[in-house]
């Protein structure tokens, strides 16, 4: 337990530490929410739709906490190849629990980044609907970070470089990001974007954050949260199984 | 200590370290030479259980690192050929993750942590962020942490690389200084033959993954009618350069690292 909670309490340590990143990490939803939520905003009434800050709000905050997530996980990367990653690889405590550590570091970093982008929400003009289900909101917020969280560090215990870590970023984050209903409803989609939508875990993050927040869904939440805890574990034990198999 | 005997590493074709046998006895001091891709780096990461051996029987304290790893590595302390502290996290707080991962009691590592800090020179400080050191402040931390859990068997993969004299000399001085009081048996490697010669006690040299000579500095140096270790380790090696594959995807990083180094 020692062993988890001290690596965890590193990520939390690098993260307070490193303020410019966090403003400069604030940047990409801000834009989103603004260009978006505003620029769309006309459109999308007038498709009946109402409020498109509204509803872009939660996919918003759902983007932060996946590439907040899936970043830390990359910080394997630079621990393998500075060293510090040897560090805890010839320490005499189980993989596993390095890896646990990490990941739940990871993902308390991504709670903690979506959080502020909350508050940036709430500054630019989104209002909650029901205040008793925010609780829920949190809790997804925390599976969403989970589940990403532990993808990261199953990428990150593969990757040996930059370029893999960039290849990785175009070609499966953002499109996790796009398919995932963040930036549009997931009703009235042609049949195959549809299915690919589906299959995306985001969708479901995305979903449950959207019902807890302004309660609009498009499947059950509790069918939300099942979907992420059961993907969250099965990337956990895949991710453990990579990190086992590092060699420095 | 450490015991080796018909140690082999393959990777594919290449025979990075190639049937070596040798011991290191309790609190000796031992220094494994040899030329860049040697295979020293390999077997140093055989004895610290980073790699498993193609064949051969390894042993530390009487322990194979390979079946019982975790009890192996409560035994060493490592200092790695490139820095292993995270820069973002203080002196203390890197003693404290260290100590934590070793299982060292609360108390006991605060008082060994004062202790070793202080004569290592750097209590004072132990609050600020290690990416704010110095390269020899850094080497000293590292060699710090590495005894904080009281191991048998230091291993210091090249501690001096980029190092100016004084700090070399400093470090070394701590470190025959533990050798000392502690009883702790030291593996080294180094590229400056100086220093091997002043700091230990028995040297091997192993080129092309075989170890070419073994014995006292001035046992080398009487078999090659040398006057200085250099001398007699370029007539075991010969003086051909050896060009190592560099890691290129590490030299990038590091770039990147550096335009971040502000942010991070």
């Amino acid at each position: 337990m020692s062993t988890i909670y001290i690596l965890w309490l590193r990520e939390l340590r690098r993260f307070t530490r490193s303020r410019a990143q966090v403003v400069a990490s604030l940047g990409q939803p801000m834009l989103y929410l603004i260009a978006l939520g505003f620029g769309m905003g006309p459109v999308f009434q007038k498709a009946g739709q109402g409020s498109y800050l509204q509803f872009v709000a939660p996919g918003v905050i759902a983007m932060s906490v996946l590439f907040s997530s899936v970043f830390s996980g990359f910080g394997l990367l630079w621990d393998r190849q500075f060293g510090f990653l040897k560090e805890t690889l010839v320490a005499p405590v189980p993989r596993l629990q390095i890896m646990l550590g990490k990941t739940l570091g990871a993902a308390t970093v991504a709670v903690l980044q979506g959080l502020l982008v909350v508050v940036v929400c709430f500054v630019a003009g989104f209002r909650v609907v029901n205040w008793a289900t925010v609780p829920l909101a949190f809790l997804f917020m925390l599976l969403i970070a989970c589940v990403f969280s532990a993808l990261g560090t199953s990428i990150g215990s593969v990757l040996e470089n930059m370029q893999g870590a960039q290849l990785i970023m175009n070609f499966l984050v953002m499109p996790i990001f796009f398919l995932s209903g963040a930036l549009y409803p997931l009703t009235n989609l042609p049949r195959v974007m549809s299915a690919v939508t589906k299959m995306d875990p985001l969708t479901y993050g995305v979903d449950g954050l959207r019902s807890s927040l302004i309660g609009y869904s498009h499947f059950d939440p509790a069918f939300d949260a099942m979907v992420l805890v059961v993907v969250a574990s099965v990337l956990m034990m895949v991710g453990s199984r990579l990190f086992a198999k590092i060699q420095v | 200590m450490i015991r080796v005997e018909n140690l082999c590493k393959k990777f594919g074709d290449l025979t990075a370290v190639d049937n070596i046998s040798f011991q290191v006895g309790k609190g000796e001091i031992f220094a494994f030479l040899g030329p860049n891709g040697a295979g020293k780096t390999t077997t140093i990461k055989m004895l610290t259980t980073l790699m498993p051996p193609t064949s051969g029987t390894l042993e530390i304290d009487g322990l194979h690192p390979v079946e019982k790893a975790n009890e192996v590595r409560k035994r060493f302390g490592i200092v790695f050929q490139d820095p292993s502290l995270d820069g973002d996290m203080t002196a203390a707080e890197n003693m404290e993750l260290h100590g934590v991962l070793y299982h060292v009691p609360r108390k006991p590592r605060l008082a060994r942590t004062e202790e070793l800090l202080r004569s290592f020179e750097l209590w004072e400080r132990r609050n600020d962020q290690v990416k704010l050191f110095s390269g020899g402040m850094k080497r000293r931390l590292e060699i710090a942490r590495a005894f904080l859990h009281t191991p048998k068997i230091l291993f210091l993969d090249e501690p001096t690389l980029g190092l100016d004299p004084q700090t070399r000399n400093q470090l070394w001085t701590h470190v025959k200084n533990l050798n000392k009081v502690e009883g702790v048996t030291v593996f080294l490697t180094t590229h400056y033959m100086d220093e091997a010669e002043r700091v230990a006690q028995r040297i091997a040299i192993i080129d092309h993954g075989k170890i070419v000579a073994a014995g006292s500095p001035e046992e080398l140096k009487q078999q090659t009618n040398s006057s200085s270790l250099e001398d007699a380790f370029l007539v075991f090696t010969g003086s051909t350069i050896r060009d190592e594959t560099v890691n290129q995807s590490a030299d990038q990083l590091r770039q990147v690292a550096k335009m971040w180094s502000g942010k991070r």
